[in-house]
């Protein structure tokens, strides 16, 4: 929303710099996005007459005027075709300046030379949207009753300034200038003025002209209308002209000229129709037909649906309700009969018509907000009594008028008690009774310290007390209420226990060198294919989105593995050459039934390329739950897992749950990345590790007794798992084994082939007594002779 | 023989005083000294000594013995010293040479800032609170009080799963949960992530994070709202930031209001960064529940009121850390993240 200071004075008296206005403003409520300046640096340009133009002795292209800027005549060379002898323009004078940076100096056209230049809009800084289009290649002809001489910077009102607002969608009578009129006068305690519609002269009978108006729509809640005969289109004056031009609106003609004055003016979109041109003279608003198609006014052939809300005449839709009108009904050069309309549309259809269309216009911006019905009628006459003003045509009398609505009357009962209780400050009656008046709410007193309080019809926004405090609020300024603490109980805040575990984990493996990463819940359905995933597997079992923004966001992931996969597949590609990285995110699981919720579980998503191997990721990840308490847990091969290498791969088991799989990328996978290192990735379930964490430490004793270390190195096949042989050694030596550690694995010319030989140091402890050989010797045998009876181990020595 | 011993005594020292290392002086010991050594010998002919004379040569012995070993222990601790010396000397290393042995992880700078923001209001006695990213369609909007014809509800804004699931538009919907489960009293907050119809541009994402927070009590005020947020943003930005408080409106609050911060960049001077008016916009957005939200939630609005209030926890950081566009936060590039 625009809002031109001098325009706003007309109806307010305040005497305060744009900056004021704009701070009052914002501290009241609507939020200022700019102050623009609409002189972009002019100086030293004035208005002029032709007086005589002559062709170029040498140049064919330039034309020599005679311009007479008031104390002198100067000569002009110009290129502009569009001047004539006569005409009145914009003349930048030697040493003038423009806001594109030109400085306007003599100049030698062909051996003329030139005192100045005849300026175009754009010349003096104005938007291309905003220029009337038959000057938009040429000069600005002004053609006003204008003292030549004068500044241009005050002719076109260039000294005003404009600020810009951000209105909120529950002020719709804030999008004009008479709405942020009376904002401004409620904010600074300032009067309004009424804006006083007086038609003059009214001639014949509207009935003659327009046989009938339908409403066939419970969407349209009033029509107005209103004729104008003996029109005649020419250029609006040009107070007119920059009055639109100055608010951001390109000057058509002096008609549609004042329905766009209007609606800025009082915020009540208008339209005009060409009479001769409604087929029977009769105007019938209804719902447009599924198959029915219009030409609106940009040219553009639009498709409507039964949703739409057309006016029509007897053969043809003649409008888009609320968004354009039709090129079929449009003002033209020969436009002589016209009707006005003002009316008020259901503001859903024109909002969701406006958005159909890809048509969002002035007047659907406000439609679609919802519009005082009252003002169709105020501001149809207003637009007459300016036509009669500017003398575009004779306003004929008589109207039609369907009402559709029941007029309300909003009354809400405030208590003074419930102002205090709200916004912490006790505000005075008399001043709380101030504020509302200010804002156009009637009040008057029920009962001791209870105000009953009549809603403006404008004010559809204000419902309830709490919305009469807001009000209240905002005029007493939020920023003048004092701030108090809160009190009552002292409590402690809390997090819950699964996200302080979350972040625990964060922490553990922020140690453990891993960067974390962040990736949208949202992937592409594509992903999928790439982990290779057959049809029926279970990653596939997924949240699909009704209006994704792409096929690369469309469906809600069911792992992290893909998101980790693209991550450090860019990385790599970036050139760097290892990653350590994790995620802990959500994955979406959809539920049986369509109205349950679906399921929405937590995982943590480790993954790392470029440095160590399988069992790096399997230290980190023992490291993790050993933290978390997480004990008595086992693996198993995973070679069936299409993501995964079929012989690097674990599972990890507890009391018959899942804690997740890790293992290294399946070489397939790889390719289907065309990625040049090895990647390991792990997958853990967090409601598992959630539910099997145990922080709880209770001190043991330290040992005090010695301990005794013998190695055992054995010769197996190479199927014979490390864990296999561990689970021997520990059923032997039971609670006598403090510790096992594989320290060597050899292959080679020494051992045959398809065996391995495995080196294992075990620490013995007794925690009652020391230990002596023969108690160790024992159990080493043992252990021996269980290895060869199961594993037909032979030993190394 | 009190000559030889003179004699002995002081070719031992003599050849003390000549040896360089520890070995020599090892072998001079055994010389002299040892069990086959130079002074034994000598002493082996005692017995054809006087008994008179016995007993001073035995003296005088014993002495040479002394003055051998005592000067051989000065010798060998000075040699020891100068080999460690030595030791030490050679040890020298380049410190300036790096071997990349440990590494630190980097957690991300939004989870951060999500944090700092939840331990700042968790000290200050809230509880944090979570809920789904699929939302309810009555949760996200109409519980909130949010008209029909909201353009937020439009397919173009929000993202539908179908007709009654969505992905939640922000985190109030999470107040709406604990308002039902917990009733009033009430002091939370809740962090995490959103969806919007955008497209990604520097400024906008389909995802991003805002921090949600609810205050319901008996006499709950506007005032007791900024007194908190003031505190909020002070220990956030510092002390020397200021706030400012402009009526605003949201569907779920009335009052509302948005909160406009002194500019981080220049406090408050004007700057190119804040269109020189020395606010930083729109920091965070807030109000009084409105009473048919409580209502929606079973809660009595005329016994209880309450305050609400949200933020983008992406500006936050982008803020906080100087970054100028949100795509980096959700790129994962290692570059990136290894710098926080």
């Amino acid at each position: 929303m625009l809002l031109p200071i001098k325009w706003l004075k007309n109806y307010v008296d305040i005497e305060l710099s744009s900056k004021e206005i704009a701070d009052g403003l914002t501290y009241s409520g609507s939020h200022v996005e700019s102050i623009i300046k609409l002189n972009k640096g002019i100086t030293g340009v004035v208005v002029g007459k032709i007086e005589k133009i002559d062709k170029h002795p040498n140049a064919d292209k330039l034309r020599i005027c005679k311009v007479n800027v008031g104390n002198e005549v100067l000569t002009i060379v110009t290129g502009a075709q569009n001047v004539s002898e006569g005409d009145i323009v914009p003349v930048a004078k030697v040493g003038a300046h423009l806001p594109d940076g030109k400085d306007i100096s003599e100049a030698d056209f062909r051996g003329v030379i030139s005192y100045g230049m005849l300026c175009s809009l754009k010349e003096l800084g104005y938007e291309d949207n905003v220029i009337p289009k038959e000057v938009k290649d040429g000069i600005f002809i002004i053609n006003d009753d204008v003292n030549l001489g004068l500044d241009i910077v005050e002719v076109l009102s260039l000294d005003d300034e404009v600020i810009e607002f951000e209105i909120t969608p529950n002020r719709p009578d804030c999008l004009s200038i008479y709405g942020m009129a009376r904002e401004s006068a409620a904010t600074f305690n300032a009067q309004l003025k009424e804006i006083d519609v007086k038609i003059v002269n009214q001639v014949d009978d509207i009935k003659d002209l327009i046989s009938d108006i339908n409403v066939d729509t419970q969407k349209c809640h009033r029509y107005y209308a209103k004729a104008i005969k003996d029109v005649e289109i020419k250029p609006s004056p040009l107070w007119l002209k920059t009055a639109l031009m100055n608010a951001g609106v390109r000057p058509i003609n002096n008609i549609v000229d004042v329905t766009n004055y209007v609606m800025l003016e009082l915020g009540e979109p208008l339209h005009a129709f060409d009479i001769d041109k409604i087929a029977g003279r009769k105007i019938i608003v209804r719902q447009a037909k599924d198959t029915e198609e219009i030409t609106t006014l940009d040219g553009v052939q639009r498709a409507l649906t039964h949703e739409d809300i057309v006016i029509a005449d007897e053969n043809k839709a003649i409008g888009i309700a609320g968004v354009m009108g039709g090129a079929n009904t449009e003002i033209t050069q020969s436009t002589r009969l016209v009707v006005i309309e003002g009316a008020n549309f259901e503001p859903k259809n024109v909002r969701l018509t406006a958005k159909r269309l890809g048509l969002r216009t002035e007047a659907s911006t406000r439609f679609e907000k919802g519009i005082d019905e009252n003002l169709c009628k105020f501001a149809v006459d207003r637009a007459c009594q300016l036509i009669e003003v500017i003398g575009a045509g004779k306003v004929v009398n008589g109207n039609y008028d369907i009402v559709k609505f029941t007029p309300e009357k909003t009354n809400i009962k405030l208590r003074l008690s419930r102002i205090e209780k709200l916004l912490g400050v006790k505000i005075d009656e008399f001043d709380v009774i101030n504020y509302l008046n200010r804002l156009k709410f009637e009040t008057s007193l029920l009962d001791e310290g209870i105000i009953d309080v009549v809603v403006p019809t404008f004010r559809r926004d204000v419902k309830v007390e709490a919305d009469l405090i807001e009000e209240i609020g905002r005029l007493y300024g939020f920023h003048n209420i004092e701030t108090k603490p809160l009190f009552g109980k002292l409590t402690r805040g809390n997090r819950p226990k699964d996200k302080e575990l979350q972040n625990y984990i964060k922490d553990i493996l922020w140690g453990l060198g891993f960067n974390e990463a962040m990736t949208y819940s949202f992937i592409s359905p594509k992903a999928f294919d790439k982990l290779n995933l057959p049809s029926n597997h279970e990653f596939r079992k997924y949240i699909r989105l009704m209006n994704p923004l792409g096929e690369d966001y469309s469906v809600m992931r069911t792992t992290l593995i893909s998101n980790m996969l693209d991550l450090l597949n860019k990385n790599n590609n970036r050139g760097i050459e290892s990653m350590r990285v994790y995620e802990i995110g959500n994955v979406f699981l959809p539920s049986n039934s369509s109205d349950s919720m679906p399921e929405e579980k937590t995982m943590v998503c480790i993954g790392m390329y470029g440095e160590r191997d399988f069992y790096f990721l399997k230290d980190v990840i023992e490291t993790l739950l050993e933290r978390l308490g997480i004990k008595e847990y086992e693996y198993i091969r995973e070679s069936e897992n299409p993501i995964y290498h079929p012989g690097r791969t674990a599972k990890m088991i507890k009391d018959m749950k899942s804690l997740g799989v890790f293992g290294e990328i399946h070489p397939d996978i790889m390719e289907n990345y065309d990625f040049d290192k090895r990647i390991y990735i792990a997958e853990l379930d967090f409601n598992s590790i959630f539910e099997f964490t145990n922080l709880d430490r209770k001190y043991t004793e330290l040992p005090r007794y010695p301990s005794i270390v013998r190695d055992i190195a054995v010769v197996v096949d190479e199927d014979i798992t490390v864990g296999d042989i561990e689970d021997v050694i520990y059923t032997n030596g039971k609670e006598l084994i403090e510790s096992i550690e594989l320290f060597d694995i050899y292959r080679g010319n020494q051992i045959d082939t398809g065996k391995k030989s495995l080196a294992f140091s075990i620490r013995y402890r007794s925690s009652e007594k020391t230990l002596k050989d023969e108690d160790v010797n024992q159990i080493q045998k043992k252990i021996i002779d269980d290895l060869e009876e199961k594993f037909q181990a032979k030993l190394r020595s | 023989m009190e000559n030889k011993l003179n004699e002995l005594l002081k070719s031992a020292i003599e050849e003390i005083k000549k040896s360089n290392d520890l070995n020599d002086i090892e072998k001079i010991r055994i010389k002299y000294l040892g069990k086959k050594g130079q002074l034994t010998l000598i002493l082996r002919e005692m017995g054809n000594l006087s008994k008179e004379l016995r007993p001073i040569i035995g003296q005088k012995a014993n002495e040479v013995r002394f003055e051998i070993e005592k000067k051989l222990d000065e010798t060998k601790s000075k040699l020891e010293q100068q080999e460690k010396l030595e030791k030490i000397k050679i040890e020298k290393i380049d410190i300036t040479e790096r071997r990349k042995s440990t590494y630190l992880g980097h957690k991300h700078p939004l989870l951060m800032t999500i944090k700092e923001l939840e331990d700042l209001f968790i000290s200050m006695g809230f509880n944090v609170v979570t809920g789904p990213e699929i939302e309810t369609v009555e949760n996200n909007f109409d519980m909130l009080n949010s008209p029909e014809n909201h353009p937020s509800r439009d397919l173009s804004d929000t993202f539908y799963i179908n007709d009654k699931l969505l992905l939640r538009t922000h985190t109030s919907p999470v107040q709406i949960r604990a308002m039902k489960k917990y009733n009033a009293p009430l002091k939370i907050i809740s962090a995490g992530r959103t969806f919007r119809f955008d497209d990604v541009d520097d400024t906008h994402s389909p995802m991003f994070h805002q921090l949600e927070g609810l205050v319901v009590d008996e006499n709950i005020s506007m005032a007791n709202l900024k007194y908190t947020l003031d505190i909020f943003i002070k220990e956030l930005f510092g002390n020397d930031i200021k706030t400012r408080y402009r009526p605003h409106y949201f569907p779920f609050t009335e009052p509302s209001a948005e909160v406009d911060v002194t500019c981080v960049e220049c406090r408050g001077e004007g700057c190119p960064h804040c269109n020189y008016t020395g606010w930083s916009m729109e920091l965070l957005g807030c109000g009084m529940v409105h009473p048919k939200v409580l209502e929606n939630c079973g809660i009595d609005s005329e016994k209880y009121t309450g305050f609400a209030f949200g933020m983008g926890v992406d500006r936050i950081t982008m803020v906080k850390y100087g970054i100028k566009d949100i795509r980096l936060l959700f790129d994962n590039d290692n570059r990136f993240l290894e710098q926080f």
